[in-house]
């Protein structure tokens, strides 16, 4: 022991030489203030570029259904062009179109640096134009009106016309559209849509249920062939049932068809001649009109009603004019049901790799192979795996199962080409990887005293497990699910290998035994956004349901990653009372 | 395994008698719940434990005292087989438990832990209610008779003295109690099966002098009903709550006596240095 005294020599000499030698101040490097800087503007810059994504798909997505006006454009040649204004830009005329301008408009062109401005119009008419847009040089045009009569016309088929309405047909008398007026119009034009429907409806669900049998008949006959032998007393009795039935089925399908067709003769006497800025007519069924409205006479009132109509078909039906126009129900049911089948392989799947690679697998070098190969697997392209999910799922497993219990359909595949049971399998393996990496980092961060405290209670290994160390990792088990989620609800590629398709007939789920039919190749929006984008025949057409799409896609993902967001909050609460 | 051995203690005590080492046997006392016989430990390659021989009295308090890393924990552990989850455990020697060798070749391991309960260092609840907590022995015992588990439940609360605070809200988390509550939660879980040894392992060092004093209390009460070895630091406490302490030291088996002997007039030097506090 040392007295006061000493301890306080020793002090001050320690005092002393710190002085000599060290400085107490912060420089600039030890502070961090440059790196701060840099964090913060790395920070910002990836902020930035996010929002502004978001933002151009929210506002391009968001503005796609409103009414825009027609212009009538007079050109310097007398032509006539009406449409949609959709866009301008500045370009650079060159070549021989640059010479066969006048001096007049090639001094401005000089003026401007050689750029010449000009507007692209959504012209419509494909029918008549072979063309939906149409690029307006600013230089030629004349005169710029909007006109009254003008109207816009969504149709069926041929995209939507733009110009006047000559006259309409109702049930064979011709009538001008002054006498009827735009009520009188709509409401022909909603009656001849109910008959569209009432026909559709008998072709499409009535009529279907009839093929499904007269279909179910034929491949039970033929599997009575496979089975018994073409000469078999079973296979003759009962082809002489099927034919009975056949016939049978026969007369409801010609019942139907006729009713269908009294429909149709029905619907063929209201019509409506339509005719374009340059007086070429159009005669077209009025059931054919989806929608239609005098562009430039419309009320804020009435655009939000044609905005939210426009909204409500889109989310509600299926598409028509190669995906670019109508709804995209089928797609958005594909994306859903494949996204929630694909959760339910990876969940259990998952969890239950990693339970064994950390509860029961001896650590070791083995395992810490298995655990880079896990890791590397979702570096791995995600086309590749389309290629084996093809190769594997649909050809080999899907092509035994054809072999084993639908021998009776080939050689038309049923599991043995891509189907919405294949790609959710393709996708759950895909993001595997993903859902063991988080499951593992959740069991491992159980607190080990928890594991004793069960074991010390006489609680087996299993035990443990299943009611002390599962509820404690779930909510960390979800996260991974929920990341394995949205990866795997905006993957496209290897969807394009395993069972998307551009127009899928059929919905995976449906009113015939099944119900749910696993089969069935599907449509879905990622997909959806590449086909209208850059696979239809005018891209600019598609342009907008690309917006439209895309944040339709991302309010999904929003929605079901928000709802798994929420049951794992409500288990974190559950698990952690108020302790947190 | 069965209990049915525990009728011939005789015949063990005659066994552990030809034993050539000398044992260190508490002086009082109903017979040895369990007794270590030349029990050694290693980590690997580094021995944690040297030839520990004692007996544990049935339904007595045994306190393990020493310094940190003298191996108290690791002893009370090897009770009922909890360091078999460490990997490169070897044992050598015996721990007999009623009459029954716990490290023999096919010793139900479950069962043994099932016939003890334990309490941990830091309070260990399960993300689980209050109730689920308590009749955790019960269920995974496969009991699931609604009527018997509210029984075992609200005995082994009012047992560790926290069924008037808990009562009305026996289906909340058990995470939402205060560490004291959650420590004699833990206390609960561990005798609402009934076993008939209670380890504890440092129970008091998480909690505040209020929460220990009740814990003590407790420990108090259940003398007798449980055999009860208790791990701790405070040579207070083992003074407060034991009958019988052991001084461990280095891995080593120091002193073994009763309590009023160690702490009055201990044998040996080093045990004398560490209760008067020279070191540790």
């Amino acid at each position: 022991m040392s007295t006061i005294a000493e301890v306080q020599t020793r002090i001050m000499s320690k005092d002393k030489e710190a002085k000599a030698v060290r400085r107490y101040t912060a420089d600039l490097s030890a502070v961090g203030e440059p790196a701060l800087w840099g964090f913060g503007g790395a920070l910002a810059l990836g902020i930035i570029l996010i929002c502004g994504f978001l933002l151009a798909i929210f506002w391009n997505g968001i503005t796609t259904f409103w009414p825009k006006p027609i212009e009538i454009v007079t050109l310097a040649n007398g032509q006539m062009v009406a449409g949609e204004p959709s866009r301008e830009n500045l370009y650079r005329p060159e070549g021989a179109f640059l010479a066969s301008l006048s001096d007049a408009v090639k001094a401005d062109i000089e003026r401007n640096d050689g750029y010449a401005e000009r507007t692209l119009y959504r012209i419509g008419n494909y029918d008549l134009y072979n063309e939906d847009f149409r690029w307006v040089n600013a230089f030629d045009v004349q005169k710029v009106e909007r006109d009254p009569a003008f109207y816009y016309l969504e149709r069926q088929e041929w995209g939507p016309f733009i110009g006047r309405i000559k006259s309409v047909v109702v049930d064979g008398v011709e009538q001008s559209p002054e006498a009827l007026g735009l009520e009188g119009i709509r409401k022909e034009q909603q009656a001849a849509r109910e008959r569209f429907a009432e026909i559709r409806r008998i072709e499409r669900s009535d009529i279907g249920v009839i093929n499904h049998e007269i279909n179910q008949i034929r491949l039970e006959l033929r599997r009575i062939e496979l089975a018994e032998g073409l000469e078999s007393a079973a296979y003759r009795s009962a082809q002489a049932d099927a034919e009975l039935r056949l016939a049978e089925l026969q007369g409801d399908f010609d019942r139907l068809q006729g009713q269908a067709n009294d429909i149709k003769a029905k619907d063929a006497r209201y019509r409506i001649v339509l005719e374009d800025v340059n007086g070429t007519t159009k005669d077209t069924q009025l059931s054919q009109i989806v929608r239609f409205y005098p562009a430039n006479e419309l009320s804020v009132f009435e655009k939000v009603g044609v905005y939210f109509s426009r909204w409500g078909e889109f989310l509600s039906t299926e598409p028509r004019e190669a995906n670019t126009e109508g709804g995209i129900l089928p797609a958005i049911f594909g994306t859903v049901v494949m996204t929630l089948l694909m959760v339910v392989v990876v969940a259990p799947f998952g969890v239950i790799t990693a339970l064994y690679l950390r509860e029961y697998a001896k650590q070791g070098k083995l395992v810490a192979m298995v655990r880079i190969a896990v890791n590397n697997l979702a570096g791995v392209p995600s086309i590749v795996y389309g290629v084996f999910g093809l190769g594997f799922f649909a050809y080999t497993v899907g092509g035994s199962i054809d072999a084993l219990f639908f021998p009776e359909r080939l050689p038309n595949p049923t599991f043995g080409t891509g189907g919405i049971l294949w790609s959710a399998l393709t996708l759950a393996l895909l993001t595997v990887p993903v859902v063991i990496v988080a499951a593992e980092e959740a069991l491992s961060s159980v607190p080990r005293s928890i594991r004793e405290g069960s074991l010390a209670c006489g609680a087996s290994k299993w035990q443990t497990i299943r009611s002390v160390v599962l509820p404690h990792a779930m909510p960390g088990i979800m996260t991974g699910l929920i990341l394995a989620m949205a990866r795997g609800a905006g993957e496209v590629a290897p969807l394009m290998l395993v069972g998307v398709v551009k127009l899928a007939p059929e919905l995976p789920v449906d009113g015939f035994f099944p119900y749910i039919h696993l089969e069935r190749s599907f449509m879905h929006l990622g997909f959806h956004i590449f086909d209208v984008g850059f696979q239809s025949r005018n891209s600019e057409a598609g342009k907008p349901m690309v917006f439209v799409t895309t944040l339709l896609l991302l309010a999904l993902i929003v929605l079901m990653n928000s709802s798994a967001i929420y049951i794992r909050n409500r288990l974190k609460k559950k698990f952690a009372g108020s302790q947190f | 395994m069965t209990t049915a051995t525990r009728e011939a203690p005789a015949a063990q005590v005659k066994e552990s008698s030809t034993h050539s080492t000398v044992y260190h046997v508490a002086e009082s006392g109903l017979g040895a719940a369990i007794s270590i016989r030349d029990f050694n430990l290693f980590y690997g390659e580094s021995q944690a434990l040297y030839n520990v021989n004692m007996e544990m009295q049935r339904g007595m308090v045994t306190a393990l005292i020493g310094p940190s890393g003298c191996g108290k924990s690791t002893l009370l552990r090897s009770l009922n087989r909890m360091n078999d989850l460490i990997d490169n455990l070897s044992i050598k020697g015996k721990v007999v438990v009623h009459d029954n060798d716990i490290y023999a070749p096919g010793v139900d391991v479950i069962a043994l832990r099932k016939r003890m309960g334990m309490v941990f260092q830091k309070p260990n609840p399960f993300p689980k209610s209050i109730f689920e907590n308590v009749v955790y022995p019960l269920r995974v015992e496969g009991i699931s008779d609604k009527a018997m588990l509210e029984e075992a439940c609200e005995r082994a609360l009012k047992g560790s003295a926290l069924w008037n605070e808990v009562k009305d809200r026996l289906n909340e988390s058990a995470l939402g109690l205060s560490g004291g509550q959650q420590q004699r939660l833990c206390i609960a879980r561990a005798i609402a099966a009934e076993p008939e040894i209670l380890l504890m392992d440092e129970p008091c060092s998480a909690l505040d002098p209020i929460a220990t004093a009740k814990v003590e209390e407790l420990i108090t009460e259940l003398r007798g009903q449980f055999t009860i070895v208790i791990v701790t630091h405070s040579m207070q406490q083992a003074a407060r709550v034991s009958d019988n302490t052991a001084f461990m030291y280095l891995g080593k088996l120091i002193e073994y006596g009763a309590t009023d002997t160690i702490f009055t007039v201990p044998k040996d030097r080093r045990t004398e240095d560490y209760i008067t506090g020279r070191f540790g």
